[in-house]
């Protein structure tokens, strides 16, 4: 029996974590300052499950893989000089505003509706994969609410691991409370994995494949629907940053024994 | 507008609440006195009568009961909780964070044809107009900027973060139960138990009352130009073992071990925290060869206590970001560490036993506990 799968990816993009962060609220509601000129990355998390749907799919000849990735155009083309050196997949941009303070019901919904318009997609070998949550909004449900918009109530979250047996169905480790996984097996497609990190590290840049990439990609922006993410009724009070400035009080030149003793009464302190 | 509220609870594998359960429960308590609006507890397990053991004031009690949802599955919960929401026709749905429901919050949500907003740390009440309205706290980009929101739609549903309210202990006596069918679909996946990887066996315990944290700096060149990366696991193994800390890592140690750089062989993704790993939360933290740029800094947002270990005087830690910084080598700290605390606890097994569970777990296989 074959294993064709039909993998979409779900991934938006996130501002480098190295950069400092600083909320402004514009005309359209909050946002990040500057936030344009931030370099951005993949979502780390939806990295993971880009990179486990390629290895997945090499495994299985006849699969596809299709990243669908909301954000400016702009900066999709940025991030994409990097990330489409490391997977072989088909672009689907989405053009929408940048930031983390849309609504996932929105974003869910134009994911969605995209997916179902991909031409070619295979209901029976569809496995819709993303990160678990994301570096921006973090909320954690545009996954399933773009399952449960197609109908898909196989879903799996925290994700670290699939294997595809040869009848078509498949056994998912998912986290689960005091560092361990859940174990189940699915009978198969369609399913929805919000993947964690998974166990493979991030693919070397390979330019080979981001030349056979950008053949498509370049096009794909070009022609990539524009969407209007709607409120939904939210209503923001407040946006800033966490106060977290602590006196730091800095130990220098004392010997390991005095420090050491210091550490054992502060962990034995209430 | 006229709220009421339905707090989402399941039971854990005794059969009793879950310990998230019991704090979304004490969250939608404190919303129900302050809007004064009435509440519905919806309990979902395979004993209703065992789950709904607590006494629960006036509150209402719902409960789905089946065999299948012993399991934690999203079908199956997503299925008992859309019977629950439907039954108590509630405009605020709480759920408490664990990973059970987090699975299914948002479908559910979606099916009643509501909105929902997750990792919510507070909940708090103003009156507003002619009535009261209710504002959320929540953090975006992995807890790096704080927002307060609010929404009109109805029903809206609250993830709330475990750990930001006490577990409900229960409320006068046990009162009537209202069992809610439940229409199952046909289940296309299994659960076959929980796995706990042998390496890191109970080096991740959210119980824990202290946090290890251990950087990249434990591989690198050490003062004799040599890495010796074996010496910190033991150091680090023996402080899990002396004190039953939980373990955790920064993401650039984790990774040296798909760049072919040495390695803490214990160390998995799952022990990682900060900007792609976890939020744990626990008393007291210490951080150790660790660097204090803000993505790592992400990762002790909920750690009260924090001190560090580092050999960098400049440190990011020394930047507001700890309670102490000691400017040390940690790999000779840490030894001493160990021998204090080894002396201490055999000078006085009753306060500070070894840690035999951690022990027997270095010992077992991979298996399948459950």
């Amino acid at each position: 029996m074959t294993n064709e799968l039909h993998i979409v990816v779900c991934a938006g993009i996130a501002p480098d974590p190295l950069q400092t962060l600083e909320p402004v609220t514009g005309a359209t509601g909050p946002g990040l300052k500057n936030e344009m000129m931030l370099p951005a990355i993949l979502d780390p998390w939806a990295a993971s499950a880009l990179f486990e749907a390629a290895n997945l799919a090499s495994r299985f000849p006849g699969s596809k893989v299709w990243l669908v990735s909301l954000g400016p155009k702009a900066k999709l083309q940025q991030v994409m000089m990097t990330v489409a050196q490391k997977a072989i997949f088909e672009l689907v941009p989405i053009d929408a505003p940048i930031g983390g303070f849309a609504d996932a019901h929105a974003t869910a919904g134009a994911l969605a509706d995209a997916i179902a318009a991909l031409p070619g997609l295979d209901r029976e070998k569809l496995l819709i994969f993303g990160g678990w949550e994301s570096a921006t909004r973090g909320a954690g449900v545009t996954l399933q609410l773009v399952g449960e918009r197609l109908g898909i109530t196989d879903q799996f979250q925290g994700v670290d691991q699939i294997d595809l047996h040869d009848d078509g169905s498949f056994e998912v480790l998912e986290r689960v409370e005091g560092g361990k996984h859940q174990v189940s097996r699915c009978i198969g497609a369609p399913a929805v994995l919000g993947w964690a990190t998974g166990n493979l590290a991030e693919p070397r840049n390979n330019p080979q494949t981001g030349m056979a990439n950008m053949r498509t990609i370049m096009p794909a922006l070009q022609k990539a629907k524009l969407a209007t993410l709607t409120a939904n009724g939210l209503h923001y009070s407040s946006v800033s940053l966490p106060k977290q400035q602590r006196t730091t009080r800095v130990v220098k030149d004392r010997s390991p024994d005095e420090i050491a003793a210091e550490i054992v009464a502060w962990i034995g302190a209430n | 507008m006229v709220e009421s509220i339905l707090v989402l609870t399941h039971a854990d594998e005794n059969g009793m609440l879950s310990q998230a359960s019991l704090e979304g429960v004490t969250a939608g308590k404190d919303l129900s006195v302050g809007l004064g609006a009435p509440l519905v507890i919806g309990v979902v397990a395979v004993n209703g009568s065992l789950a709904t053991s607590l006494g629960f004031g006036n509150a209402r009690v719902l409960c789905v009961a089946d065999e299948a949802l012993a399991q934690s599955r999203y079908a199956s919960d997503a299925a008992a909780c859309e019977a629950l929401c439907r039954a108590a026709h509630a405009s605020i749905v709480i759920v408490a964070a664990g990973s059970r429901f987090t699975r299914v919050a948002a479908g559910v949500a979606f099916r009643l044809g509501g909105l929902i907003d997750t990792h919510i740390t507070s909940i708090n009440v103003s009156a507003s107009g002619e009535g009261r309205s209710i504002e959320v706290t929540r953090s975006f980009y992995r807890q790096r900027i704080e927002a307060v929101l609010s929404r009109d739609a109805r029903p809206w549903f609250l993830l709330i973060d475990a750990g930001t309210h006490a577990a409900f202990t229960g409320d006068g006596p046990v009162g009537e139960v209202e069992d809610v069918p439940v229409e199952l679909p046909s289940l296309r996946t299994q659960v076959l138990g929980l796995r706990a990887p042998q390496q890191n066996a109970l080096t991740i315990r959210p119980e824990a009352k202290l946090l290890l944290v251990a950087g990249a700096g434990w591989t690198k060149k050490q003062a004799d130009g040599q890495t010796h990366a074996a010496e910190a696991g033991d150091l680090i193994l023996g402080f899990l073992r002396n004190t039953g800390a939980s373990l955790g890592s920064s993401k650039s140690l984790v990774d040296q071990g798909g760049d072919g750089g040495p390695v803490l062989p214990f160390l998995t993704h799952m022990n990682q925290i900060g900007q792609t790993g976890s939020m744990p939360r626990h008393a007291k933290g210490l951080s150790t060869c660790c660097h204090g740029e803000e993505p790592h800094v992400v990762g002790w947002r909920f750690i009260a206590d924090r001190r560090a270990i580092s050999l960098d005087p400049n440190c990011g830690w020394a930047r507001g970001k700890a309670d102490v910084v000691y400017v040390a080598d940690a790999f000779k700290v840490m030894a001493k560490v160990n021998e204090k605390l080894a002396a201490a606890n055999e000078a006085n097994s009753a306060v500070a036993a070894p840690d035999r569970d951690f022990q027997r777990s270095q010992e077992v296989d991979a298996a399948v506990l459950v």
